[in-house]
């Protein structure tokens, strides 16, 4: 990248600055006239200049040629103007004064509108190519940078470039011009005034630059430490997990409080040095009026200088400090851009780069990959020069299938690295039917080859986002823009063109069916699918989908379907004598397997304010509870159910799991509790505090009566509880209807999950076996309705949290297989990806896939040679270096390494 | 049935008497409460065993697989406890039990049994002198069918 930013500015926004540098030349003269017209208007318009009597005019809007005089030798009058008298001519110049404010305004807004977008299309360009450079850094090179020191750079050091970048060339043009037209017109009044003006201004220049450069080296320092903190920030969110199990959470404190501490120390003293510079400044501006009237006034005195022309000195250098300040300012922004540039992109400066041309999107993956895999002499060396890899050469087939064993240090995973093209050899090659692999484009390793490592990254989206992006190469159907959004479409790419981004559209499909081997998005559905079920995440999916929710609005089908299992599965419990399994809601019933605040909301909430913490604050709920008289019944259950808890968990040391598993109360709170119930108990309710009574309210919310079997709601409560519901879902409809979204039998629930939706009630508390039962219940229905591709496809929707953490690990290993299964590559290649998995599921999955796989190559890291069998060719190494290869019969003799591997599993 | 009446009936089960009522509050409260139907099986032998049943209400009968089919061994009813080997020794189930009445049982899962029985010793006492109490009926019975032979 281009090292100077001015270079790098002018490179990239040439004709947008001569263009608004124009525009400002352009402003000029109406900027000028309007300094000028108050003038006239207060001599001509108000007192009367040239005005000899009443009725005489003066014209207005004479306009001669510029320069006339000289050229022609007399007068020329290119327009004559009108003749108007004093009143006419006030309002005339008044009217233009208003006019010209108009043209000024309008000239500024433009201006500064074109700099602007100017900055915005700069730094929008800065940022793309650093986040291009970051999908160009070698992989080995990206797992060296700290990504939340990445983030900031690309978000938060190169956002004030974006307001400098308008400003780069047009402010010292400008304010230049400025202050060098007031040094002439002092100089030509008096040359020594002139040059000792100009002397002071040289000494700003010099001096003040010179000052201010420990700035910018703090100001360097504070990028770099503010930076290392943003890191630092990043690994307390990642090493959570560490700091929480070592306590260290007091260390990291120390280390933050350090770094805050250098932070200050460095702003600190960029303030006091910045002040100093500011005071010098005003200092030195102020001594050149100084030096004008003492020594420009003594040499009024002694007659040398006339004092109409000091007057006009002192006048014009009232124009000369403005601009000179303004351009020592820009100065420093200049160098305060110009570091933090240069920060930003060392940083971006990896000794290596991925040569653009082979991310190319014009590249084609060619024909499928054949013949032989060669690794040659293959030599690695990591950061410390230890060798990795000791000059491994080995052949096989492309479309064999092929293990490569070893114990975990024997530089098996290296070898499946370099495969993929995923890292380079320090020495050797690495060729696939005779192609160096480091020499393919990524349309060819990306697309003909597939790697799973043993850590697939998953993006925060759904399931089946993240199995199809790895046949996201390139857009294959675009969308269809008409009218007003073809309009719109153009301009954006126009204006991507214009910041030097790529036009690619987001908005395509970018999915690229025919690798997959599906002709389109209709056939996808299944083949995802059956992807899933050969990595076995069929059940998993299958949960997910149950877990879901559906828009009826977009799915009416589905939310019919659903309806009619609700039916059949009470059908079907009803049938095996497990009706009372369930206990279904029933708007005349009061439902003791749900909880208190679920039988008055009766039904799912849709925001926040009605969720089960915040309820026990909510106003309409409270005032519900207020209008049926239940608040001092329920502080009176919570008073109970309190005391319970006090009396039973009253012995158990703090932190006892128990407080976890069935306590109403965590035992930070319980002293709180035990001092409220005393005093409740003693005084009676309305001794205790607001704060305290709804404390106490919260806790019969959750209570559950067949679970917690504390005996405190009885028939007639159940009653009042009942109207309590119905004068919610009143005032609910009135005040903020859909809030909750309420349970009816006859209704799909759209805030509720696709299994509560089928089941519509609660599985009974107490009951043997009620969850394993109801289960297979339900699965039973979805079955014979033919819904379980329907849940499938819904469980596909299911969000896989940041990096995907909403699935356990062995779901993500699957997952991360399953993608690579699903671009149908030349050669598969496994790289320790299914470690996490038990044996039993690591051999299954292994001949499923090979079976899968059946004339296709695969490349397989093995840590236990036993599955060995199960592949054509085997490549075994220890150390470094191929020890053997050759098939599982050639090698499985006594005496061979991979015998001893085999003997020492 | 409420907590408190779950109280009362783990009171008159002998290995409890001795335990005072706010402990077996937390027991009875902890626990839960699992209710079988006529011919349901509470574990069957073989499986690993993760809790232990107090019998609170109705029968259930004690079979041995065998040779020749399921035999019965023995029947517990209302106050017996059962279950409670596998979770003490961590070996499979021993014997399938089987509802033959509506059942009403207390289930003390693994964790809960043992965080009892080391946070009140008591406890542990109590259930030492039942298992003794037991082994002593078992020799006996051991002793007679020797005796038959």
């Amino acid at each position: 990248m281009e090292r100077n930013i001015f270079k790098y500015i002018w490179h990239h926004s040439r004709a947008d600055q001569i263009a608004i540098l124009i525009l400002v030349l352009v402003s000029m003269p109406f900027y000028f006239m309007s300094l000028d017209i108050p003038k006239s208007i207060v001599n001509k318009g108000i007192q009367g200049q040239g005005f000899v009597g009443v009725g005489s005019t003066q014209s207005f809007m004479a306009f001669d040629l510029p320069f006339g005089e000289t050229l022609f030798g007399e007068k020329v009058t290119l327009f004559s103007g009108f003749d108007l008298e004093q009143q006419g001519l006030l309002l005339a110049l008044s009217f233009t004064f208003l006019a010209l404010v108009l043209i000024n305004g309008l000239f500024k807004f433009v201006i500064n509108t074109q700099k602007g977008r100017l900055g915005e299309r700069m730094l929008r360009r800065l940022r793309y190519e650093l986040s291009d450079r970051i999908l160009r850094f070698p992989v080995l090179q990206i797992r060296r940078v700290k990504q939340a020191e990445m983030a900031t750079m690309i978000k938060d050091e190169v956002e004030p470039l974006g307001g400098f970048i308008g400003d780069a060339f047009v402010t010292p043009a400008f304010l230049g011009g400025q202050a060098i037209t007031a040094l002439v017109f002092i100089i030509v009044q008096s040359a020594w005034l002139g040059l000792i003006a100009a002397a002071i201004v040289l000494v700003q220049a010099v001096l003040i630059p010179r000052l201010r450069r420990r700035i910018l080296i703090l100001g360097r320092e504070r990028q770099l430490t503010a930076r290392q903190l943003a890191g630092r920030i990043g690994e307390l969110v990642d090493g959570a997990v560490e700091i929480q199990a070592n306590d260290t959470s007091n260390w990291e404190r120390s280390d933050i409080t350090a770094r805050l501490g250098r932070i200050f120390k460095i702003r600190y003293e960029i303030y006091q040095r910045k002040f100093f510079v500011k005071f010098l400044n005003n200092l030195l501006a102020q001594f050149t009026p100084f030096i004008f009237y003492a020594g420009g006034g003594l040499l009024a005195l002694q007659g040398q200088l006339d004092i109409g022309a000091l007057v006009a000195v002192i006048a014009a250098y009232k124009d000369l400090p403005g601009p000179v300040k303004e351009l020592i300012d820009w100065d420093q922004r200049r160098a305060d851009v110009q570091i933090k540039y240069d920060q930003v992109i060392e940083q971006f400066q990896p000794p290596v780069l991925i040569d653009p041309d082979a991310q190319s999107i014009d590249n084609d993956p060619g024909p499928p990959l054949t013949g032989e895999i060669v690794m040659q002499g293959v030599v690695l060396v990591d950061e410390s020069d230890f060798k990795l890899l000791e000059s491994v050469s080995f052949t096989c087939e492309a479309n064999q299938h092929v293990a490569v064993v070893g114990p975990s240090g024997s530089g098996k995973e290296q070898v499946a690295l370099l495969l993929a093209g995923l890292i380079a050899p320090s020495n050797g090659s690495v060729k696939i039917d005779g192609r160096e692999v480091t020499e393919m484009p990524s349309a060819v390793t990306g697309r003909r080859l597939a790697y799973v490592g043993q850590e697939t990254y998953h993006f925060p989206l759904s399931v089946r986002e993240n199995l199809v992006y790895g046949l996201k190469h390139v857009p294959i159907i675009l969308p269809d823009y008409e009218g007003k959004a073809a309009h719109d479409h153009a301009r954006e790419i126009a204006e991507d063109k214009r910041a030097g981004n790529p036009t690619f559209d987001a908005n395509a499909d970018w999915i690229d069916y025919q690798s997959a081997g599906v002709d389109g998005p209709a056939d996808m559905t299944e083949l995802l699918i059956e992807v899933l079920k050969l990595v076995e995440l069929e059940e998993d999916t299958y949960r997910f989908g149950l877990t879901g929710t559906v828009d009826p609005v977009e799915n009416p089908d589905v939310s019919q379907a659903i309806l009619t299992a609700r039916e059949a599965l009470l059908a079907l419990l009803e049938e095996g004598g497990h009706d009372d399994l369930v206990v279904r809601f029933s708007t005349q019933d009061y439902n003791g397997n749900a909880s208190l605040a679920e039988n008055i909301l009766f039904g799912t909430p849709t925001q926040d304010s009605f969720g089960n913490e915040a309820l026990a604050s909510n106003p309409l709920f409270l005032s519900v509870l207020d209008e049926a008289g239940l608040t001092r019944d329920l502080e009176k259950m919570g008073l109970s159910i309190a005391k319970t808890m006090v009396e039973i968990f009253a012995d158990l040391p703090a932190g006892h799991p128990f407080f976890d598993q069935f306590s109403f109360i965590s035992d930070d709170d319980l002293p709180d509790f035990r001092s409220l119930v005393s005093k409740g108990e003693s005084a009676g309710l309305d001794a205790l505090s607001k704060e305290d009574l709804r404390r106490l309210l919260g806790l019969p919310l959750e209570y559950v009566e067949a679970r917690h079997r504390l005996g405190l709601i009885d028939q007639g409560m159940e009653q009042r509880l009942l109207a309590a519901r119905r004068s919610f879902a009143d005032r609910l409809e009135a005040e903020n209807p859909g809030a909750v979204e309420f349970y009816r039998g006859d209704t799909y629930n759209a805030a509720a999950s696709l299994q509560d939706n089928i089941l519509f009630g609660r599985v009974a508390y107490g009951k043997a076996q009620a969850e394993e039962i109801v289960g297979q219940a339900i699965t039973k229905v979805l079955d014979d309705l033919g819904l379980r591709q329907t849940v499938m496809e819904i469980g596909l929707n299911y969000y896989v949290g940041v990096g995907g953490k909403r699935l356990n690990a062995v779901q993500r290993q699957k997952l991360g297989l399953a993608r690579a299964i699903l671009k149908q590559p030349d050669i598969l290649i496994v790289n320790e990806a299914l470690s996490v998995m038990d044996g039993a599921t690591q051999d299954r999955l292994l001949e499923r896939v090979l079976d899968h796989r059946s004339q296709q190559g695969v490349m397989w890291t093995l840590q236990r040679p036993s599955k060995a069998e199960d592949f054509q060719r085997l490549v075994v190494l220890r150390g470094g270096r191929v020890m053997e290869q050759g098939s599982y019969e050639e090698l499985d003799q006594p005496g061979t390494v991979f015998s001893e591997l085999k003997a020492a599993e | 049935m409420s907590i408190e009446q779950e109280v009362e009936i783990l009171r008159k089960i002998p290995m409890f008497a001795k335990i005072e009522p706010a402990k077996l509050k937390l027991m009875a409260f902890a626990s839960e409460r699992l209710t079988f139907k006529d011919g349901q099986e509470l574990f069957q032998q073989g499986d690993a065993g993760d809790s232990a049943y107090i019998i609170v209400d109705g029968t259930a009968d004690v079979l041995v697989n065998t040779d020749n089919g399921p035999l019965k061994v023995a029947s517990f009813t209302r106050n017996d406890i059962t279950g409670e080997i596998a979770i003490l020794c961590d070996v499979p189930r021993t014997a399938t039990v089987v509802a033959t009445s509506s059942l009403i049982t207390l289930k003390i899962t693994k964790e809960l049994f043992f965080r009892m029985v080391t946070d009140f010793p008591d406890m542990g006492v109590e259930i030492m002198r039942a298992l003794a109490h037991r082994l002593e009926q078992t020799n006996a019975l051991l002793m007679a069918a020797r005796a038959s032979k």
